[in-house]
């Protein structure tokens, strides 16, 4: 399968989480956005690697681990930061009852 | 004594000017006297001492390094002291007489308040430090010090009564004339560097013969210039004239035991410069001469007694300048020597005068004080006689050596010397006349104030008399006694030989009765003329114009303080306008614009996310479309 197709539905993940990000208010929802995003760049990051070991598999036997690797960072990144997201969205909801994050605009001051 | 405790010379002033500086709240005035003149007595002791060392034969002049003070590549600069015959003579001057000087202000100042008195008597301590620094650097940076100190001690002095504006303005011409004068000496120190690579006097006079008389000529010239600004010589003579606004005291310190005589000792000290420079010593000598000239006129006709006093000195300064240019060395130091018993002697005198009319210094208001004050009037008349060259006072030897000389470099240099010379006498005796003989003018109530001065003031007077009456006894002249020239056997070592006069001494006997009867003459003539009466009107005529000082101040303020007054308000209309527009509008700008900026910051997190994504949209856009 070529990598085309790979890349174009990386992309369209990464869109719709960019576009989550922006459009909701619901802040469990733009939370759920920037995983995907995530993700995308994760597809991406197997799928070049699985291409490039292809190409280079005769020379190099261990091309394109590093890209795999990378993954796994993102991944246990993703997982530390869904729990500190995931805290700050519950003390958010104990101190103002609701979840929505133009409510907390205070910053400004 | 050994040489080596030459340092304690000059610290003795420096810690008297720290205690009265420091704890001039809390001393009581005798304290304050005290300390003040003791610390210049202990200081006079130590030079005696030192003199002591100095004067046996054999003695070649040592330098005393205390410790390094400036070593940058190549150059090092010591801090030394130069102990030799020359900067011995000088310091027993300083201190000598700076010490008559300060017990005299004991008196004299007595009225003033305990902190501005020990105020005072700081100042006068670090003039004399810093007199005595010049006086002993042995090299031209510690010179320089010593230089820069006396000018800032003579602005502080100038405007001790700094609530008169007057006074204020007469202390800040002081200085800028001054200043004026050290950027010459500066550039010159500055060229000497370049030249021999070194400042000290050693390495400088001994390597001046191998340099180009050009370069020679250029670091004596701008030495002059300087010494003109401290020696207030043409052009810049106008400042010490206008110092008569310091207490009386100052005027004598300034006038006879320090400052003025800066210019003369450092040409003094650097005659094998310009011993190579023919071209600068004719220049030194035609300017000393015409200060001597015109200051002689000036003097003429002023009426407050200090000014006349005031331009006696630039005259006799003149002379001392004319002594220097025909190569006299040893007859300009020995001018300066009884320039400064006599003319301490006239301004403390005038001093005593001055209390006593209760502050009055125009002597048309003056007349018949013998009566009320003989010992001030006998020993202002040991004075008057003394600097109007009568023999056997000493200002008689002293100018005549600088008179024998002049003539045998060029007889008009010692026409209008002479001339000069009978002006003084002239001047000296109206003076003397229009004050102490006659009838008294003042007013009853100054009439009843007359007393004579106290002791304080009276035994500097009549120590100062006797000095000024036999020091000429220190330099006879070869004509009249073979090897009598005690002082220049003395500074023989420094100056090189004793004087040789090339005039054959018949001529210079011939000269000398010459200029004593013409002196006496003119000095009875005076004394008859204005005894019984003085010149009380107003000048006209060509005496205007005397009176006026030739206008030498109007016109360097219409030739260079107006059109620089005019110059700095253009420079104020475009600093305000232009530089402050510039500075202003910036600052205008960046508040504008923060204004503008601050709105994006709406707390919406949306809103901060959006920008970030069109930001990186944008950054793509620039990697794909944008040829490297």
């Amino acid at each position: 399968m070529p990598i085309n197709y790979y890349i174009f539905l990386a992309v369209a993940l990464f869109c719709i989480g960019v576009a989550g990000v922006l459009t909701r208010r619901n802040a469990i929802i733009i939370f759920m956005c920037i995983e995907l995003m995530l993700n995308a760049v994760n597809l991406l990051l197997v799928a070049f690697s699985k291409m490039h070991y292809h190409a280079l598999s005769a020379t190099a036997p261990h091309a394109g681990v590093d890209g795999q690797l990378f993954v796994f960072f993102i991944m246990v990144v993703a997982a530390a930061e869904v729990s500190v997201g995931l805290a700050v969205i519950v003390m958010m909801y104990r101190n103002t009852h609701s979840i929505d994050v133009n409510f907390l605009n205070r910053l400004k001051h | 004594m050994s040489v080596q405790s030459i340092w304690l010379v000059p610290v003795l002033p420096l810690i008297g000017f720290l205690i009265n500086g420091l704890f001039r709240n809390s001393l009581s005035k005798s304290l304050t006297g005290i300390i003040g003149s003791g610390t210049i007595l202990l200081s006079f002791v130590v030079s005696l001492l030192i003199f002591g060392q100095v004067r046996q034969p054999g003695f070649h002049g040592e330098v005393v390094t205390l410790f390094d003070f400036i070593t940058v590549g190549k150059l090092s600069i010591p801090f030394a002291f130069q102990v030799d015959q020359l900067s011995t003579l000088f310091l027993l001057i300083i201190t000598g007489v700076g010490f008559l000087i300060h017990l005299y202000s004991t008196s004299y100042m007595h009225e003033e308040e305990a902190p501005h008195f020990a105020r005072y008597f700081s100042y006068l301590n670090l003039f004399v430090f810093s007199m005595l620094l010049l006086v002993l650097g042995a090299n031209f940076i510690i010179l320089f010090i010593g230089w820069e100190g006396v000018g800032l001690c003579s602005y502080l002095l100038i405007g001790y009564w700094f609530r008169n504006l007057e006074y204020g303005n007469a202390a800040k011409k002081a200085f800028i004339m001054n200043r004026i004068g050290d950027l010459g000496f500066l550039i010159a120190i500055f060229l000497m560097i370049r030249q021999f690579g070194s400042v000290s006097f050693g390495e400088v006079f001994d390597h001046a013969s191998s340099a180009r008389v050009g370069t020679l000529t250029a670091i004596t010239l701008l030495l002059f210039v300087g010494a003109t600004g401290k020696s207030a010589q043409i052009p810049l003579y106008t400042w010490l004239p206008d110092a008569m606004a310091g207490p009386t005291p100052v005027s004598a310190l300034i006038h006879a035991a320090t400052m003025v005589t800066a210019g003369i000792y450092m040409i003094a000290r650097s005659h094998v410069l310009y011993d190579l420079t023919p071209v600068t010593q004719g220049v030194v000598a035609v300017i000393g001469l015409l200060t001597a000239l015109l200051a002689a006129t000036i003097a003429l006709k002023q009426n407050d007694i200090k000014k006349v006093l005031a331009y006696s000195t630039v005259s006799q300064l003149g002379y001392m300048f004319l002594g220097l240019g025909v190569g006299a060395y040893t007859g300009a130091v020995f001018h300066v020597m009884t320039h400064a018993f006599f003319k301490a002697l006239l301004f403390l005198g005038a001093g005593s005068v001055i209390h006593a009319m209760g502050g009055e210094q125009d002597m048309r208001r003056m007349g018949g004080l013998r009566k009320w004050m003989p010992v001030t009037n006998a020993t202002f008349l040991i004075g008057c006689v003394a600097i109007a060259g009568i023999p056997p006072f000493s200002g008689f030897f002293s100018k005549d050596e600088i008179l024998a000389a002049a003539y045998a470099k060029n007889p008009v240099y010692y026409g209008v010397g002479l001339f000069t010379a009978l002006l003084t006498a002239f001047y000296m005796f109206r003076l003397y006349a229009t004050t102490f003989a006659g009838q008294f003018r003042g007013t009853h109530d100054q009439e009843h104030h007359l007393h004579e001065s106290p002791s304080a003031i009276t035994i500097p007077l009549i120590v100062l008399a006797a000095l000024a009456a036999v020091a000429g006894f220190l330099g006879i002249p070869e004509a009249l006694a073979p090897d009598a020239h005690v002082l220049g056997k003395y500074l023989a070592p420094v100056i090189g030989g004793e004087p040789k006069s090339e005039v054959a001494h018949g001529t210079e006997i011939g000269l000398m009765a010459l200029a004593a009867i013409l002196a006496a003459a003119t000095s009875l003539f005076a004394w008859s003329r204005f005894k019984s009466k003085p010149d009380l009107a107003e000048p006209t005529g060509f005496g205007k114009v005397l009176a006026n000082k030739w206008y030498v101040d109007e016109l360097y303020n219409a030739i260079i303080v107006k059109p620089l007054d005019l110059l700095a308000q253009l420079l104020v209309f475009i600093e305000k306008n232009i530089i402050d527009g510039i500075v202003n509008g910036v600052g205008r700008l960046v508040q504008y614009s923060s204004r503008q900026l601050r709105l994006l910051q709406s707390g919406q997190v949306g809103g901060y996310v959006l920008l970030m994504v069109v930001g990186i949209l944008v950054l793509f856009l620039v990697e794909l479309f944008v040829k490297k």
